[in-house]
């Protein structure tokens, strides 16, 4: 069924319409005005202002691999992250660890671990696999490149995004 | 037809056009955007070279850059003929208008013709058909639409445009510009008459239709120019662009050109009929040394940038009418205002002529 809404009736002033008129641009001056002398807050200038000393704790950016205090990879190559990862962004060549090591015990290591950052979702999915503690999602989040092959991150670069990790268990360090 | 004659008019006209006309529409692009922008609480273009200044530099490199596309089933011609007559009458009509006193004993306007505003009108009316052939050349559904309304805006609004500059000549009894400015300079400006017998109450009295006619002619030269709040042969949401959909690269620089140049000289136009043209109480005419001459042009020039802030202010703080409402407004109360100033006016002039 049809309504038939009651149109609001105007009185004189509002139907002259230039009250109104007058009322708008005395707002869209004092916006103007406002921006013109520095009063109205904007967005950060991003390339020169950095919103970095502001970010938080639990903020999700690049993953990176760390080593602890010995200067160890922490990563023992069992590949949780790489079938955690929903996109699929990890890649991980185990290699083994010579018997001659002072961590021979830990057998594995990653010859190779590549992270495709085109394809990384920053889930934070491998740092909470992770059963060595050995990655980490760290503060970079300007992640760039000319070309595909740039935007993965081989091992080497992940341990120099990672640095090194302190006050995480050191598990391997008593069954020398 | 002395030669000095010529040679100082062929200054006149390439200084004006390519040191005035064409980085004024470049800048007022830029400055319409920051305009825009700090309106909106934004920040605008201010990346290209310091605050963004060179922005139109690099806008005009995109488009010279951009593809020139011609659709297949568009009219070739008349395609590429309808820019050009949207920038070519904007342009011409600055002509007429005088912009500065004297420099060097050479007046400063290019032709000053004692048809003058008529001129204007007749030069001006034609920048339409730049709309209304683009938009029936693109041979396309919303660039039809476009040209169409250009239309029938146009038609309703020349009318009261018209119209609302009669009072003026009726008191300066003269259409040739420079006279009007003289006019003013003697009497002061129309709309705020404070130099010479500015305690005479008749002049106040005058001010108060000037002023309307003031007001009617500013907003019939906003329908003229497609700005908004009557910018419906372009009207974004409704028409995508209107009459320049199917233009690419330079001919779609030309429309906005045309209709930024067109803002200009219409605000010329205003502030020589309304506003005392290039003179600011208390400062001599170019008679009185070369550098007075200058300062005449500076101040028309701040008039017309401040009117172009006005133009871009109300651009950004008022919606756009709708169809109905633009008809209504133009046929039912600004053409009856201007009419009825007109005898008001000239009850007035009638009546202080007998004191």
């Amino acid at each position: 069924m049809a309504v038939t809404v009651p149109r609001p009736r105007l009185n004189w002033r509002e139907r002259l319409y230039l009250p109104a008129i007058v009322a708008g641009l005395a707002i869209t001056f004092k916006h103007f005005k406002n921006m013109l002398l520095g009063r109205t807050k904007v967005t950060m200038q991003y390339p020169e202002q950095k919103w970095d000393s502001s970010l938080p704790d639990h903020y999700r950016g690049a993953p990176a691999l760390v080593r602890d205090e010995d200067g160890r990879v922490r990563c023992v190559a069992c590949q949780l992250c790489e079938f955690i990862c929903p996109p699929r962004a990890i890649k991980i060549i185990p290699g083994e660890i010579p018997s001659a090591d002072r961590f021979a015990k830990v057998e594995k290591f990653p010859e190779a671990f590549d992270i495709d950052m085109i394809r990384c979702i920053f889930c934070g999915m491998c740092e909470e696999v992770c059963p060595e503690q050995a990655i980490f999602l760290r503060k970079d989040y300007a992640i760039t490149g000319f070309t595909r092959a740039d935007m993965v991150h081989h091992r080497e670069k992940l341990l120099e995004i990672g640095g090194v990790m302190h006050g995480v268990v050191l598990k391997w360090n008593e069954k020398k | 037809m002395d030669s000095f004659f010529i040679i100082t008019s062929l200054l006149k006209i390439l200084g004006i056009l390519f040191v005035v006309i064409l980085p004024m529409v470049s800048y007022a692009v830029y400055a319409e955007r920051r305009v825009s922008a700090f309106i909106q609480d934004r920040l605008g273009p201010n990346r290209v070279g310091p605050a963004g200044l060179f922005q139109p530099i690099a806008d005009m490199f995109k488009l010279l850059l951009k593809e020139d596309f011609t659709p297949r089933s568009a009219n070739a011609f008349y395609y590429w003929l309808a820019p050009c007559l949207a920038v070519m009458p904007a342009i011409i009509t600055i002509a007429v208008v005088p912009f500065g006193s004297t420099l060097f004993g050479v007046p400063m306007v290019i032709a000053d013709v004692n048809v003058g505003i008529l001129f204007v009108f007749a030069i001006a009316s034609l920048g339409v058909y730049g709309i209304v052939i683009g938009g029936w050349a693109s041979n396309s559904k919303y660039p039809f639409l476009g040209g169409i309304r250009s239309s029938a805006q146009m038609l309703s609004y020349e009318l009261s445009l018209g119209l609302a500059v009669i009072p003026v000549f009726l008191v300066v009894g003269n259409l040739r510009l420079t006279s009007v400015v003289r006019y003013q300079i003697e009497h002061g400006w129309f709309i705020a008459p404070f130099v010479g017998d500015w305690m005479n109450p008749w002049k106040w009295l005058l001010a108060i239709p000037m002023i309307i006619s003031f007001l009617v002619f500013m907003i019939a030269i906003f329908a003229e120019t497609n700005r908004l709040p009557f910018d419906l042969p372009e009207a974004e949401q409704e028409l995508a662009g209107g009459y320049n959909i199917e233009y690419s690269s330079m001919k779609f620089a030309l429309y906005f050109l045309g209709e930024y140049a067109a803002m200009i000289t219409g605000s010329a136009v205003i502030v020589t009929l309304f506003l005392g043209g290039w003179h600011l109480p208390g400062i001599p005419d170019g008679s009185h040394g070369w550098i007075f001459g200058l300062i005449n042009i500076a101040v028309f020039f701040a008039k017309v940038a401040a009117l172009i802030f006005i133009f871009m202010w109300v651009r950004w703080t008022l919606p756009r009418f709708r169809y109905d409402q633009l008809m209504r407004l133009g046929w039912l109360f600004f053409f009856e205002i201007a009419l009825v100033n007109i005898f008001l006016v000239a009850a007035i002039l009638l009546y202080t002529s007998r004191l």
